[in-house]
């Protein structure tokens, strides 16, 4: 399998990218803040309202490097591509089946079966590594309950009995996840999911693994030569990388949301990270954010047995082995997409 | 409806890759997918120097011309040669703008030593055709130069090998027509293929996606 190289993120304001030969040099005015190998990178994400020179961009765009920009806060600005190198007929393969619902939904029905089934496992995990800690007996029945919602979601035939079904689950999911933060309970505590904008600090952390996470799945996807912006699933929007999104989510549960706990869970993480502003907002510090980047790149690092290759790879690369996987479905050489079922 | 013919043409280069392997081939052809490896970087180095289109050397008997464009409307193939030399001979043909005829042959620059395959030898056979089309003149050898043992060795261009250049030549077109991808046996050459991390070559081998999910869900 393909070497997991690294992302750059660049979290200090006003930091200016440039080339320097074959390497990136980080510039805030006249001074150098650093300068890193461009083979080692496969991504760079900048946050904060920083520039890049073009000839870093065409470099980048050349050699399969995605560069996206993002506010301070984790907001999509913008993201460089070059002329379209991409695969055309698969591309077009995949235009094709994001119009035919019949077709896309064969394929948003794995990826919701994924989905399900990863947040059941994420709860039998709990069940088992921490039976004195949380109510057994209340995550085995929601277990069961996604179970037979697993049964619906394998007989769907329409997008929107797969949207109902994955509603429903992520409501009995919900109702146990607050369980699941097991240290500094009066400071993180989770009672539903606030998004626009998060308004607590377990929101806020988990906002920013959901997009960290789909900036490295829709990374993956152009890679492997597919639009990580028609989805499926997902409808097609102004700016949204639908394919992106559709495919994280059967990583949500296992990927983001148990990193998010892990680090409230081992006090990675304290109260002091977060700020609420006048509105109800909570965002992260600046220390905070750089401790989740590097805490994620660690988590990246780790090693796990692909379910449907059986090849040992890293979590980094789960995003883009699944992108390989589905290019592979949509060119006819598999008989099904094969979800990442995690146990 | 007015079809611009050289729009069909396919790269000549591919041969060597649809000898190798025709999902390899695809893969690059049809799908355009290429991964920059140590491989293709040493062979654009070794390139360079016979990639200066139209340079022309003389040397006595003999008029040296690298880069030269060629194409082919029997095999609908294009590319380039690395080098062609013309070496005056009475049964030769005429060039334009030169005095006296000449033979005609065309030699390639391969990265390595000479492989157990074919493909580089059908590659070769190809361009001669190519000239031979574009020259009116007869090809009968050509020379492949082996940058490891720096070495060139002598080709005859036999029937046989022309006719295999046809029937790849038209298989490539097939596909090409269908865009379609071919899975095909894999083997311990996929070791030393350079896309391997795109075709996943053990893909093929495993058991159906239904009966993953089916197993993980039963479980
Ligand atoms: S990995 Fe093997 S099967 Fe795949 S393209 Fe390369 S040589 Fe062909």
């Amino acid at each position: 399998m393909r070497k997991l190289l690294n992302t750059l993120y660049v979290t200090q304001p006003d930091t200016y990218l440039a080339l320097d030969g074959d390497n990136v040099l980080l510039l805030k005015g006249d001074e150098k803040l650093g300068r890193l190998p461009l083979h080692n990178l496969e991504a760079i994400i900048s946050f904060g309202y920083t520039g890049a020179s073009p000839a870093l961009m065409g470099y980048c765009a050349d050699r399969n490097i995605a560069i996206t920009f993002l506010t301070q806060s984790g907001r999509f600005l913008a993201r460089v591509i070059g002329e379209s190198r991409g695969n055309v007929v698969l591309r077009k393969t995949q235009y094709r089946i994001s119009d035919n619902e019949e077709e896309a939904t064969k394929i948003a029905r794995n990826f919701i079966t994924g989905k399900v089934y990863n947040h059941k496992w994420v709860l039998e995990r709990m069940t088992r590594d921490y039976p004195l800690r949380i109510d057994v007996e209340q995550f085995k029945i929601v277990s069961g309950q996604l179970s037979d919602i697993l049964r619906e979601v394998r007989n769907s035939v329409s997008m929107e009995s797969l949207r109902g079904w994955e509603g429903q689950a992520a409501v009995y999911y919900n109702r146990v996840f607050d369980q699941m933060i097991l240290q500094q309970k009066e400071d993180f505590f989770f009672h539903g999911r606030s998004r626009r904008p998060p308004k607590d600090n377990v929101n806020a952390m988990l906002s920013f693994a959901y997009t960290l996470l789909a900036k490295d799945t829709a990374a993956a996807l152009e890679t492997v030569g597919l639009d990580a912006y028609v989805g499926f699933m997902h409808q097609d929007r102004p700016g949204r990388a639908s394919l992106a999104l559709d495919l994280m989510e059967e990583l949500r549960g296992i990927y983001a949301d148990r990193f998010v706990l892990s680090l409230i869970n081992r006090k990675e993480v304290t109260a002091s990270d977060f700020v609420t502003k006048e509105n109800g907002a909570v965002l992260m510090t600046d220390e905070a954010r750089k401790t989740f980047l590097k805490a994620w790149q660690t988590k990246k690092q780790e090693s796990i047995t692909h379910p449907y290759l059986g090849e040992k790879i890293s979590w980094g690369l789960v995003p883009y082995v699944q992108s390989l996987l589905l290019a592979r479905f949509l060119r006819g050489d598999l008989d099904e997409y094969p979800p990442f079922l995690w146990k | 409806m007015v079809v611009n013919d050289e729009d069909r043409y396919l790269m000549l280069s591919g041969l060597q890759h649809f000898q190798f392997c025709k999902r390899q081939w695809a893969l690059i052809h049809i799908e355009q997918q290429w991964e920059e490896n140590v491989r293709t970087i040493e062979g654009q180095h070794l390139h360079h120097k016979a990639d200066q289109p139209f340079l022309k050397e003389k040397r006595r008997d003999k008029l040296i011309v690298r880069a030269m464009p060629i194409q082919s409307k029997e095999l609908q193939l294009s590319g380039t040669c690395d080098v062609v030399e013309f070496i005056q001979d009475p049964d030769g043909v005429g060039l334009a703008g030169v005095e006296g005829t000449y033979k005609v042959y065309p030699v390639e620059y391969k990265r390595g030593k000479p492989k157990k395959g074919d493909e580089d030898v059908i590659q070769l056979a190809a361009q001669a055709m190519c000239l031979e089309e574009m020259m009116l003149c007869r090809v009968d050898t050509g020379y492949i130069f082996y940058n490891e043992i720096k070495h060139r060795i002598e080709v005859p261009i036999s029937d046989m090998l022309r006719d295999q250049v046809k029937q790849m030549a038209a298989e490539m077109h097939h596909y090409y027509d269908k865009r379609h991808t071919p899975k095909v046996k894999t083997g311990p050459f996929c070791k030393n293929c350079s896309l391997q991390h795109i075709c996943v070559p053990n893909l093929m081998h495993k058991r159906s996606v239904q009966s993953y999910i089916e197993g993980r869900l039963g479980e």
